[in-house]
């Protein structure tokens, strides 16, 4: 559940000025935009009236056109997005902005790692968006996920992340594995031991210089994301080391991480982004909104070797929301916005140019991918993958602090044992001690 | 080897006077001259009034900034550090006294941090301004286009802490890595740079030395350029060659200046954040799985804004200003006593 930072990662060189000093300035810049909107919609005599839109990563919006066709169907209204690269510096500055009730964007964007967070501490920040639109549009988890204990809908939900294995078919058939899709999904369906195994298989007879995953952290957030139990339990008590789904995602992460079949990158590092290009490992689990990240990293190079197949178990990675402040100058059109914004038709746009799987059931019949992306993945039918894999995703739960438990699992725990040759046991106490700290126990 | 002593011993003095009395009180009184007589007391008295308040309505804006962007902030700090507040719920604050001291004192991380920022600010404070010192010395001679050196010397320092470091990052990405695969030619095992103890402390003090060295030389060339050249002179008539007037000529009287970047180094390595933030790339705030390079900036960072533990952040932070200014204190006890001894 690399949450914090998907989507993200495409420039790091962006991201690393943004955690400097841009998480500063785009402060100053957001709050001199959203001066700047009221003085042209009450002084300019214009009457037109800028949404500002506030989001991390890629979101698609922009890159889909929907801005420019939402202006041209409202020409009263012009839409600016406010982009923070990383989550991690976007959301402790919306944290704080929602707190202060001032200076946040007509429309926060919410990564579903926060969105606990935000249900049960912000949600009297948030328009209660229940009653503006019809909630059956979307799937029941998804709202379940972004409604407070007092039936609030607080976010309306833009993509989920129905995971698949992406891999290199040129890979596997050197080293004399199945490389059909169907058949290899079958091989391993329904437990990742198999997938496992399927690694050693590969190992075996390995091309020279690669490896069978990209990291033993990635295998853990896939298993675990297709586990109905996490971190906490539905009454919000943190369960993490009682929790089943924990026990069998660290088992099979540490058999990952105990026999070389991992290249031990840490995902959406640079030197994960070059092991596309290099071609340095053979698989990886990849959430929908993945698969574009995938074609740009690999380049050229990769087109039509790799392929998609349906993963051991179906899971959620990833996915988030969009709110309306009530802070916000323009809540009447922020949240129409909101709506257009979210609706199956601009949720299958979305997916046909960023791949990011829509939340909402009925737009499953209209989508296309784009011909470069089939293309690329040796014509796999990744719409149909997806969709079978978004059916049976179980419904999980979230917790406050599931992002800073996580990361001390996946990038102390499991990371000091594939890449300082610790034990397993000797990982699971260090990620033990920090998740107290986190914990303040 | 008396005469480049005693030589010494005599602009130093005098340097140390000039900012002194003489020339400057002249001026003052210069500039304080009575107003010219026959005019109303009205006016003499708006003058005197003018010449009182000016220089504060200039110094104003420095300190009504730094009250504000400062001040007010510091001591929010110590009022966060005192409560139990978490960064999702800022209205909602319980007293805690001196938990998040007290909680602090007693976390490995914390001591690990500030172990981390002594072991990473010694390796590159000390080789830093050491070849600074070098450099500067070379920068000295006469030598063609040397104000291209000199620019080439303070561009690291002009790059950011961002970009430097991520080239920095994929010079040691343990595979694939520039770094290593010179060290292959050499016949050494490739090294995790990132998550082995030392490796990854001097992967950090390298960027912060690449960066700063320049700097650093260039201001020991200007006080370099300060220095009589018939100090070298006499020097040389002694028979001194370069190495020794270097050594007894030009390191004696950059003795303050060498204070100067060592109190500037050590505040900036007391507060070292973005290059091992960035170097540990995602959850860089933890400093690597074992926490090796997190520093103390990096363990506030981390609880105050990723884990949200901002009480705990703000003890912190106070606990990092204690600590500069024990660093300060010290500094100032061996300036006085260097001093003494000159």
């Amino acid at each position: 559940m690399r949450t914090t930072t998907r989507r993200s990662h495409r420039l790091l060189a962006l991201a690393a000025v943004a955690a400097l000093t841009t998480g500063v300035l785009a402060g100053c810049a957001g709050d001199s935009d959203s001066d700047d909107s009221s003085g042209s919609g009450n002084n300019s005599g214009g009457g037109k009236t800028t949404l500002t839109v506030g989001t991390f990563g890629v979101f698609g919006y922009k890159q889909a056109g929907l801005y420019d066709e939402y202006t041209k169907l409202h020409p009263d209204i012009t839409i600016k997005e406010n982009v923070t690269t990383r989550t991690d510096v976007y959301w402790p500055k919306v944290l704080t902005r929602l707190q202060a009730g001032s200076g946040t964007d007509d429309i926060q964007a919410i990564e579903v790692g926060n969105i606990t967070e935000a249900v049960q501490t912000q949600g009297s920040k948030f328009v209660d968006l229940g009653k503006e639109v019809d909630k059956s549009q979307w799937l029941d988890w998804k709202n379940a996920q972004a409604t407070t204990a007092d039936g609030k809908l607080i976010g309306l939900g833009t993509d989920i992340g129905p995971m698949a294995i992406c891999y290199r078919k040129d890979l596997f058939e050197k080293a004399g594995l199945e490389t059909d899709r169907t058949k290899l999904a079958a091989q391993w369906k329904g437990d990742w031991n198999k997938y496992v195994a399927v690694g050693k298989e590969y190992m075996k007879k390995a091309p020279s210089g690669t490896k069978f995953v990209d990291s033993a952290s990635s295998v853990y957030n896939a298993v675990l994301n297709g586990e109905s139990e996490r971190y906490y339990d539905k009454s919000g008590k943190v369960i993490w080391d009682k929790s089943n789904g924990v026990k069998n995602a660290w088992d099979v992460a540490m058999s990952v991480a105990t026999s070389n079949m991992s290249a031990k990158l840490k995902q959406f590092d640079k030197p994960w982004d070059q092991g596309y290009a290099n071609a340095s490992f053979a698989t990886v689990a990849c959430p929908a909104w993945m698969i574009g990240y995938i074609q740009e990293k690999s380049g050229e190079a990769g087109k039509g070797k790799w392929d998609v197949a349906a993963a051991p178990t179906a899971g959620n990675w990833g996915g988030a929301f969009i709110g309306v402040p009530t802070a916000g100058k323009h809540q009447k059109e922020a949240i129409a916005l909101a709506k257009w914004l979210t609706a199956p038709e601009q949720q299958a746009k979305v997916f046909a140019k960023q791949a990011s799987f829509p939340s909402a059931p009925s737009a499953y019949s209209t989508l296309k991918a784009a011909p470069a992306t089939t293309e690329f993945f040796s014509n796999a039918p990744i719409t149909q993958i997806f969709s079978d894999a978004a059916k049976t995703i179980p419904a999980q739960v979230f917790g406050v602090k599931d992002q800073p438990i996580n990361t001390a699992l996946t990038d102390i725990g499991i990371l000091q044992v594939e890449q300082k040759g610790k034990s397993p046991d000797q990982g699971w106490d260090a990620a033990t001690n920090e998740i107290k700290d986190v914990l303040g126990q | 080897m008396t005469s480049p002593k005693q030589a010494l011993a005599h602009p130093a003095s005098s340097a140390e006077a000039a900012p002194g009395s003489q020339p400057g009180a002249a001026r003052g009184a210069h500039g304080h001259g009575t107003p010219p007589e026959g005019k109303s007391p009205w006016r003499s008295r708006l003058y005197r009034w003018d010449m009182k308040a000016s220089p504060y309505v200039f110094i104003a804006p420095f300190f009504v900034i730094f009250g504000a962007f400062s001040l007010i902030p510091l001591l929010y700090t110590v009022w966060y550090s005192l409560h139990d507040v978490q960064l999702s719920s800022l209205d909602t604050q319980t007293w805690a006294g001196l938990d998040n001291y007290q909680n602090l004192l007693s976390s490995d991380f914390f001591w690990n941090a500030l172990k981390n920022t002594f072991t990473i600010g010694v390796i590159s404070t000390v080789p830093q301004l050491m070849a600074a010192i070098g450099l500067a010395h070379l920068l000295n001679y006469r030598l063609r286009g040397s104000t291209v050196w000199r620019v080439v010397m303070l561009t690291p320092y002009a790059t950011s802490v961002a970009a430097a470091t991520l080239v920095f990052t994929l010079l040691y990405s343990w595979d694939g890595g520039m770094v290593n695969w010179l060290l292959d030619f050499v016949g050494i095992d490739p090294i995790n740079w990132r998550e082995s103890d030392w490796g990854s402390q001097f992967a950090v003090s390298s960027i912060v030395i690449w960066r700063w060295t320049g700097y650093n030389a260039l201001i020991y060339l200007a006080a370099m350029q300060a220095i009589p050249a018939d100090l070298y002179e006499s020097a040389a008539i002694d028979g001194a060659n370069r190495w020794q007037q270097f050594i007894h000529v030009t390191v004696p009287q950059l003795r303050p200046t060498i204070l100067f970047t060592v109190v500037v180094s050590t505040i900036g390595a007391t507060q070292l954040f973005g290059e091992p933030l960035l170097f540990g790339g995602v959850s860089g705030s933890k400093g690597g799985s074992e926490h090796q390079y997190q520093t103390l900036g990096l363990y506030m960072y981390d609880q105050g804004w990723i884990i949200g533990n901002l009480g705990k952040a703000s003890a912190i932070a106070w606990s990092m200003f204690l600590i500069l200014l024990i660093v300060a204190a010290i500094n100032l006890l061996v300036t006085r006593r260097l001093r003494k001894t000159q």
